[in-house]
């Protein structure tokens, strides 16, 4: 696909936000998380702590990016958020429920609300189905529709994504990297949810790729009213797309701010250490010059 | 050491259980050891009947079994009716036949399984690899009971192998070297035996492992670094592909007495396969369920040898 | 200066059951002593291959290599398998796309490291070790028998990747060809291993083929630049030459000088805290 080269992607995705798009759609209070491991044979248990009152804000519609360093705790509390672990302690609020509160049953369909996208594709995504299995499969699960409304969705979300429908019956392997992506995004979207968090899901794919899907990105975000969480270690992919930018060290939160200020006038000692350690590439080049 | 003492406290409940099922077991098997005696008209019926009270096995199966855990705890295992002496010795004397001839065989099937397996990883897809796996794959269809019996045959037809026991005639005459030689002798066939009915299974194994780790990125990283070829193969591919076959060392210990048992009967070695047949069909009931714990015991063991080894070579498992 | 390697019309060519593909075609480009020669373009286009080729580690089963690649006047296609082992490590050496898979997972790192020295020279082990604890210092890996005696798993990325760096370095080669050696590393290491990069392309005058799709980090350290896709050079030259007055509109996209708006914030960042400076 040709790239325009008259197309910028503007920092974050330039929207205004009126009164009832500036409400919270994620509330995260005093998140905390440890892992209890054994030692081999002598059996003796020690705790890892992945995350210690954590705290976050999502507002709906918008771009959030939580970055930080590898073993921060950024995938725990994404995943804690999907729900896919359990945290010790605090409280997720999600539109408005508590969602630590629910039952098992109430639980079951605010899985359609907020969905998980992973760093690579190739292992989230099951080897042995086609591509259109893999995006009917939620549908099936949440029992959407007879089994030709979800063909049929399945194609319309493949149109989406910029899949050709001739990749239909094909298997992953069979995909390039992109195009597994992609598809993982698909699949992702096929319960219309609220929420998208995406793991590090730009981290696998080289620079060209990375555009295309965040220009793919920014187009659904913008037909569907989705809201993003976009963990990465990366603050200079970031930078390119997030609103607002939530800084992750040693298992906390330590600073949340719209992108733009945040790149600006960041107020956290550790914040300024990661902007200080990213010269920008103009700035770069042009010392070289010097 | 608590995971040690964990695991020895399990072993316990596992061989209590186990004796308890195997006892509860042969009960249900019709008849008992006297019903032999039964074909025996000179013998009345009272005697055998007196005879069972005498042995307790007129009694409910909760008292006798109750009895025999005594016999346990004094180290006799209970009474082995066909001798009439205590099972402990008879068992320890035959278990030390067996362990000897499963040690050999295993020692000599590992020495060399691992040489072959490698070369045929090493030369893969080449003609020796395939005529490897041709022959491998014969010995796998060929029964064992075939395999030992045609051993047999082999020793019968040219006299270079005795044909059975583990001593000759007049054996006590010989020195302390001497006797070694006999039994060497005598454990020879048996032992080749049983390693050739285990080999093939293991030359696959290692072979798949070590091709693997001939496969893996390392290996190719580190052939980047100018690693010589026979040290790639040596210091690099095997430790790496060891972890599953420690494993399964592991797994060839706690099958030992199984494995071993139609050799030893096929080819009259006096270990506990043939003891554990006799007993039965006699319906020795405390040999059978001293055979049985033994061999639970075998398992046990083995297991936890696997799980020893496997920690001490694979860093991974060690430092969590 | 005389050219350290001359590779002309390189080309790789993979074999399936089912397919053919060239992924590198007819290649050629020159390095010089002492300069970094940066390698750029999209995944599949046939930058890993060239690395390993350049090594002679494809597989010939898979992988058909032809043209010449010169290095020191000898053509290592045409080299017998014992002459490569000499070059491999000690003329030529590679830091490898994954430094955790690039690592046995039950050999300590001090041996791996070690090993390579014993390898390419006739020393006793005694001094293999002593040079592999010296190099893990000098690549800041201290304390050195912390590092020495642990296992790869026990290890950061950013650790290993100085590990892999180590392993390249240590019997002093002339050129090293570093495959994407920044990829699976966060903001501070990537930051840290550029310097380390930069201080030793200083300090030992080794010559680098650096790999990677990222334009900051060939912006940092490339000398000359070669922009790759679908397996051919489609623009070659100066690094600042290709920044400043890029001709392709690939090698435009690649160094982001299609976009102007791109890197905004951080402008903005950089001129606030230069005029705060001042």
């Amino acid at each position: 696909m040709p790239l325009d080269s008259e197309k910028t992607l503007k920092v974050g995705s330039g929207k205004q936000f009126g009164a009832e798009q500036a409400e919270e759609l994620v509330r995260i209070e005093h998140l905390s998380k440890e892992y209890v491991q054994r030692r081999p044979l002598t059996g003796a248990e020690f705790t890892v702590r992945a995350l210690e009152d954590a705290n976050l804000t999502i507002r709906r519609g918008i771009t959030l990016a939580l970055v930080g360093e590898s073993g921060a705790g950024k995938s725990t509390l994404g995943r804690c958020l999907a729900l896919l672990e359990e945290p010790d302690s605090g409280e997720i609020w999600f539109d408005g429920k508590n969602l630590l509160k629910l039952s098992r049953r109430e639980l079951f369909p605010m899985h359609r609300q907020i969905q998980l996208v992973f760093q690579d594709p190739t292992s989230a995504l099951n080897p042995g189905m086609t591509a259109e299995e893999i995006i009917t499969e939620p549908l099936a699960i949440h029992r959407e529709g007879t089994k030709a409304q979800r063909r049929e969705r399945a194609r319309e979300l493949m149109e989406q994504v910029d899949l050709p429908a001739r990749l239909e019956h094909k298997r992953p392997l069979e995909l390039s990297g992109g195009q597994r992506q992609r598809l993982a995004i698909a699949r992702a979207l096929a319960l219309k949810p609220k929420l998208l968090v995406l793991d590090e899901a730009l981290s696998s794919l080289d620079l060209l790729n990375q555009e295309l899907i965040l220009k793919l990105l920014a187009d659904l975000q913008r037909i569907h009213s989705l809201t993003y969480l976009h963990i990465s270690h990366d603050l200079r992919l970031v930078s390119q797309f997030a609103d607002e930018v939530a800084v992750m060290h040693d298992r906390r939160i330590v600073e949340q701010q719209p992108a733009s200020e945040l790149f600006m006038q960041p107020h956290d000692r550790y914040t300024q250490e990661l902007l200080a350690a990213m010269p920008s590439l103009e700035s770069i080049c042009a010392e070289r010059l010097a | 050491m608590r995971y040690i003492t964990q695991r020895f406290f399990h072993a316990v409940l596992l061989l209590i259980a186990v004796s308890f099922f195997s006892f509860a077991l042969l009960q249900l098997a019709p008849g008992d050891f006297f019903d032999a005696m039964r074909l025996n008209p000179q013998i009345s019926r009272q005697t055998i009947g007196t005879l069972r009270s005498e042995y307790g096995l007129d009694k409910p199966l909760p008292i006798r079994y109750e009895r025999w855990l005594r016999s346990v705890l004094k180290g006799e295992l209970g009474l082995s009716l066909a001798s009439n002496s205590p099972v402990a010795p008879l068992l320890r004397e035959r278990a030390r036949n067996t362990l000897l001839l499963s040690g050999a065989a295993t020692v000599l099937a590992w020495l060399l399984a691992l040489p072959i397996g490698i070369w045929a990883a090493v030369k893969r897809g080449g003609w020796a690899d395939r005529a490897c796996g041709l022959a491998t794959s014969t010995i796998l269809a060929v029964p064992d009971l075939l395999l030992f019996l045609a051993l047999l045959l082999l020793a019968v037809r040219t006299g270079w192998f005795p044909t059975g026991g583990m001593a000759s005639a007049g054996v006590d005459d010989l020195d302390r070297w001497g006797r070694l030689k006999d039994v060497a002798f005598h454990l020879a066939l048996p032992a080749m035996g049983l390693a050739l009915a285990t080999m093939p299974a293991l030359i696959r194994h290692i072979r798949s492992s070590m091709i693997e780790a001939l496969e893996s990125p390392f290996l190719r990283a580190a052939r980047g670094h100018g690693i010589p070829r026979t040290r790639l193969v040596l210091r690099y591919a095997f430790p790496a592909a060891s972890n599953p076959l420690i494993s399964l060392f592991g797994f060839s210990v706690a099958t030992m007495l199984s494995a071993s048992a139609l050799a030893e009967i096929v080819l009259s070695w006096p270990g506990l396969g043939p003891l554990l047949v006799e007993s039965i069909l006699s319906r020795d009931v405390f040999v059978v369920v001293g055979i049985v714990m033994l061999s639970s015991v075998f398992l046990v063991a083995g297991n936890l040898i696997a799980d020893l080894l496997l920690f001490a070579s694979d860093p991974r498992i060690r430092t969590e | 200066m005389e050219t350290l390697l001359k590779v002309r019309n390189l080309t790789i060519r993979y074999r399936s059951e089912l397919t053919e593909r060239e992924a590198v075609r007819r290649v050629s480009f020159d390095v010089a002593p002492g300069e970094v020669l940066g390698v750029m373009g999209e995944s599949g286009c046939g930058k890993t291959s060239l690395g390993l080729a350049l090594l002679g580690l494809l597989s010939k089963e898979h992988a058909e290599v032809s043209g010449s690649v010169m290095f020191r006047g000898d053509d290592m296609l045409t080299m017998k398998e014992t002459s490569l082992q000499e070059i491999r490590g000690a003329g030529i050496s590679m830091v490898y796309q994954e430094p955790g898979t690039a690592l046995s997972p039950v050999m300590r790192i001090g041996m791996q490291i070690s090993e390579i020295v014993h390898a390419h020279r006739q020393w006793s082990w005694k001094k293999c070790r002593a040079e592999a604890h010296s190099m893990l210092a000098r690549v800041g890996l201290t304390p050195t028998e912390r590092f020495f005696s642990a296992y790869p798993h026990q290890l950061s990325g950013g650790q290993l990747q100085r590990v892999a760096l180590t392993q390249a370095l240590i019997c002093g080669p002339a050129l090293v060809i570093a495959d994407e050696p920044t990829a699976s590393l966060d903001a501070r290491s990537q930051c840290d291993l550029i310097a380390l990069l930069r201080e030793l392309k200083q300090g030992l005058r080794i010559s680098l083929l650096l790999i990677s799709h990222t334009p900051e980090i060939q912006a940092s350290l490339a000398d000359r630049l070669m922009v790759m896709q679908d397996g051919e050079i489609v623009e070659e030259g100066r690094f600042d030459r290709m920044y400043w007055r890029p001709v392709q509109g690939y090698t435009k996209t690649l160094l982001r000088r299609d976009r102007p708006a791109a890197d905004r914030n951080f402008e903005r960042a950089d001129a606030e805290q230069e005029h705060a400076a001042r």
